[in-house]
């Protein structure tokens, strides 16, 4: 009997193993992207069209997210689905940012060819060693508020004093520490820094009094809730907001990121930045022109966070982070990175102010020129926010 | 004892014998089947009752406002009882039922498809993890100078926290793994750390599964001139047995565990990992959702769970019951 035994195991596991096999094989035609809608909606007329010759070979290039699909990229993932890369002779996979993901490190170790990261995380890690760059500052202000219910009567920095203040950490609180210290108020003593989830339970059971939000993300989350006193949503009136634009705190956020030395070294790579940085802006002129048409691609290209009402809010909110964008898209702001830089040496984020190096700003003038020979308004200067309706829990 | 009409065949011992057999198998299925209702009642009983615990707190909780002095524990050192912290159990069993936005199919249906999603990923993990722990039990059974070289590094392996070797194994397998003749996929870094967790109690339970023969035993092998191989078949292996599924058995839930840790750490697409991800980010406009999410989770490793427990009762069940008959 006990010569079967072991047989018999095995015999199981190889069954189990076929069976999870075929399932794999199932799922991974279920799971491959359906062609979006998008796809095919006949864009408007594109001035850069021209007769597709026979089909080249297309390079294969990667991009590292932040964080995971919203319409925060939503400019990436048009020009993905829209063909935008594909003009230019590139094939884009964007891959999902994580909990443990920091892109600076992911495109450093070669894990990707191009980054998302907001500006201080690509500095910091960039002061320890990482030998990256930032080719395009896409993102031209901050999207990081403090939130608070309006009764509490924080109206600026200095009313935080003696509050318990909601942070995200892991660098998110750069600008709400540098906020304290601009009116004299020391972030160690003066407030109670409480560590906040990402989303916003701990300001509406009143844990809290005031709470970090992103305009186009936890801002919005708040909106799309409950007030369990009135069974209504909450309404913009019931909070005040701390914007750290306003403030002059503010610091860079979403830029893309490139490998520093191999822009150097190989002239391949740096024509495929140009090329991949003109592509990707392009994606955000056309998500500014065509805003229904870029929350569909992002509600289209993954399940995001949050339901398409709430994308259509972010949508609408991280155009108003680009645009208008005086100096043209994607590039540099050298004011606000001063003040970027400001702000992390004096909060002791940075050691030192980087080195020239730690952007560049001819990739992006390259891919401006190149879009504004092709018709495009790379500005944007009559940017107008819409009005966005606001719907529970974002669906 | 046989009844009247199978008396008169019960000459022929081989007709008796097989009559016997019948039945012991025919209780032996009823008994199974008592013992699955049974179980399954006490479940669904025991669920009830947390059901009904939660939801007596929370009416109590409701009833005396949570910002009071007189229960000074409840709504503070115990949660608040609002439906924000407490979503009502019907609420949160009512979200399976429900259609989310910009969705086609019901939550439970989502939550279905998600968990099969998560379990390729530990499962593969698994195999992988049981291959690598047999074989690190089998190495260090042989070799006892490999078990006191080895074992301590093995232990060490597991108290390095998840989420400081899940960036690692991502970046790893991003860069380095494309010696392997297939594209690296970031769910296989998943599975990676499914492995992680599964190798090691099956190296542990197995090693000592497979020292467990008596030395009578063993010197019985010797004396019919057993080689390695016919020692380790026919007795090492079948002894490990018990000891390899109560491996299996912690193996199996683990591996969910790691693979919902890792889809989360990885940012993976399309499992558990980034349904919990993503509804702790929804929480404040539907808290409801993820405390059913956290429950299809459990519900997978319950599942595995009781797969294992049931290849267990088919490979080493009958072992008891042949015995005794």
């Amino acid at each position: 009997m006990n010569k079967q035994k072991p047989w018999r195991l095995l015999a199981l596991l190889l069954a189990f193993v076929v069976v999870a096999a075929s399932c794999g094989n199932d799922d991974d035609e279920a799971s491959e992207p359906a062609p979006s809608p998008a796809t095919e909606a006949p864009a408007a007329p594109e001035p850069t069209e021209a007769p597709a010759p026979e089909p080249v070979e297309l390079q294969e290039v990667s991009l590292q997210l932040q964080w995971v699909p919203q319409s925060q990229f939503a400019g990436f993932f048009a020009a993905r689905d829209l063909g935008f890369y594909e003009d230019v002779g590139l094939d884009v996979t964007i891959i999902d940012g994580g909990l443990d993901i920091v892109p600076a490190t992911v495109l450093d170790s070669g894990g990707a060819d191009f980054a998302v990261s907001w500006v201080p995380r690509g500095l910091v890690p960039r002061e320890e060693g990482l030998n990256i760059t930032n080719i395009a500052q896409v993102f031209q202000r901050s999207g990081t508020l403090q939130v608070s219910f309006v009764d509490a009567g924080i109206t600026g920095p200095s009313d935080l004093e003696g509050k318990l203040v909601g942070n995200w950490g892991f660098g998110n609180e750069f600008e709400l520490l540098a906020g304290l210290v601009s009116v004299g108020l020391d972030p160690q003593s003066d407030v109670t820094l409480v560590q906040q989830d990402f989303n916003m339970t701990a300001l509406v059971n009143g844990d809290i009094d005031a709470a970090q939000a992103m305009i186009y993300n936890e801002y919005a989350q708040v909106l799309e809730t409950i007030d369990p006193d009135t069974g209504e949503l909450f309404q913009p009136e019931d909070f005040s907001v701390i914007d750290w634009n306003d403030v002059g705190t503010a610091m860079l956020q979403d830029a893309i990121w490139a490998d520093a030395d191999k822009l150097e070294t190989d002239a391949e790579y740096r024509d495929i930045a140009v090329r991949f940085v003109e592509a990707s802006l392009r994606g955000w002129i056309h998500c500014r022109d065509n805003f229904n048409e870029c929350v569909d691609i992002v509600v289209g290209a993954s399940p995001p966070f949050g339901g398409p009402a709430h994308q259509a809010w972010m949508m609408n909110e991280i155009n108003a982070l680009i645009w208008p964008s005086p100096g043209g898209v994607g590039i540099m702001d050298q004011a606000l990175y001063d003040q970027t830089i400001d702000v992390a040496t004096s909060q002791g984020i940075l050691q030192a102010a980087p080195d020239a190096g730690a952007f560049r700003t001819d990739i992006a003038e390259e891919a401006v020129a190149n879009l504004e020979a092709a018709g495009h308004d790379v500005y944007g200067n009559d940017f107008a926010r819409r009005t966005v309706e606001v719907k529970e829990g974002g669906n | 004892m046989p009844n009247t009409d199978t008396m008169a065949a019960a000459d022929d011992p081989l007709v008796r014998e097989h009559r016997i057999k019948q039945q012991a198998a025919q209780e032996q299925r009823r008994d199974t089947v008592v013992r699955v209702v049974r179980q399954t009642v006490t479940f669904v009983v025991f669920l009830g009752l947390l059901a009904g615990l939660y939801t007596g707190y929370k009416a109590f909780g409701q009833s005396i406002g949570d910002a009071q002095h007189d229960w000074a524990v409840v709504g503070s050192v115990l949660p608040r009882t609002d439906d924000l912290n407490m979503p009502p159990v019907g609420e949160i069993f009512g979200q399976f039922g429900e259609t989310p936005g910009g969705q086609d199919r019901i939550y439970a249906h989502i939550l279905f498809d998600e968990a099969v999603f998560t379990l390729r990923e530990a499962f593969a993990g698994f195999l992988v993890g049981l291959v690598i722990g047999m074989a690190i039990a089998l190495a260090l059974a042989q070799w006892r100078r490999l078990e006191q070289g080895l074992l301590p590094y093995v232990i060490a392996s597991q108290t390095i926290p998840l989420i400081a070797i899940a960036p690692i194994i991502v970046i790893w397998g991003r860069k380095n793994f494309d010696v392997f003749p297939w594209e690296w996929q970031d769910w296989m870094s998943v599975s990676v750390i499914a492995t992680y967790l599964t190798f090691f109690p099956v190296a542990v339970n197995g090693l000592r599964g497979l020292q467990s023969p008596r030395p009578e035993n063993q010197e019985l092998m010797e004396s019919y001139a057993a080689n390695w191989f016919q020692t380790l078949w026919r007795l090492r292996l079948p002894a490990s047995l018990p000891y390899l599924f109560a491996a299996l058995k912690i193996a199996a839930t683990a591996s969910i565990v790691g693979a919902i840790v890792g889809e989360i750490s990885a940012g993976v697409e399309g499992g558990l990992g980034r349904r919990i991800l993503r509804e702790a980010f929804n929480y404040t406009t539907g808290p409801d959702r993820l405390f059913a999410s956290v429950l299809g989770a459990a519900v997978l490793g319950i599942f595995v769970f009781l797969v294992v427990t049931a290849v267990e009762r088919l490979v080493v069940g009958h072992q008891t019951q042949e015995s005794t008959t």
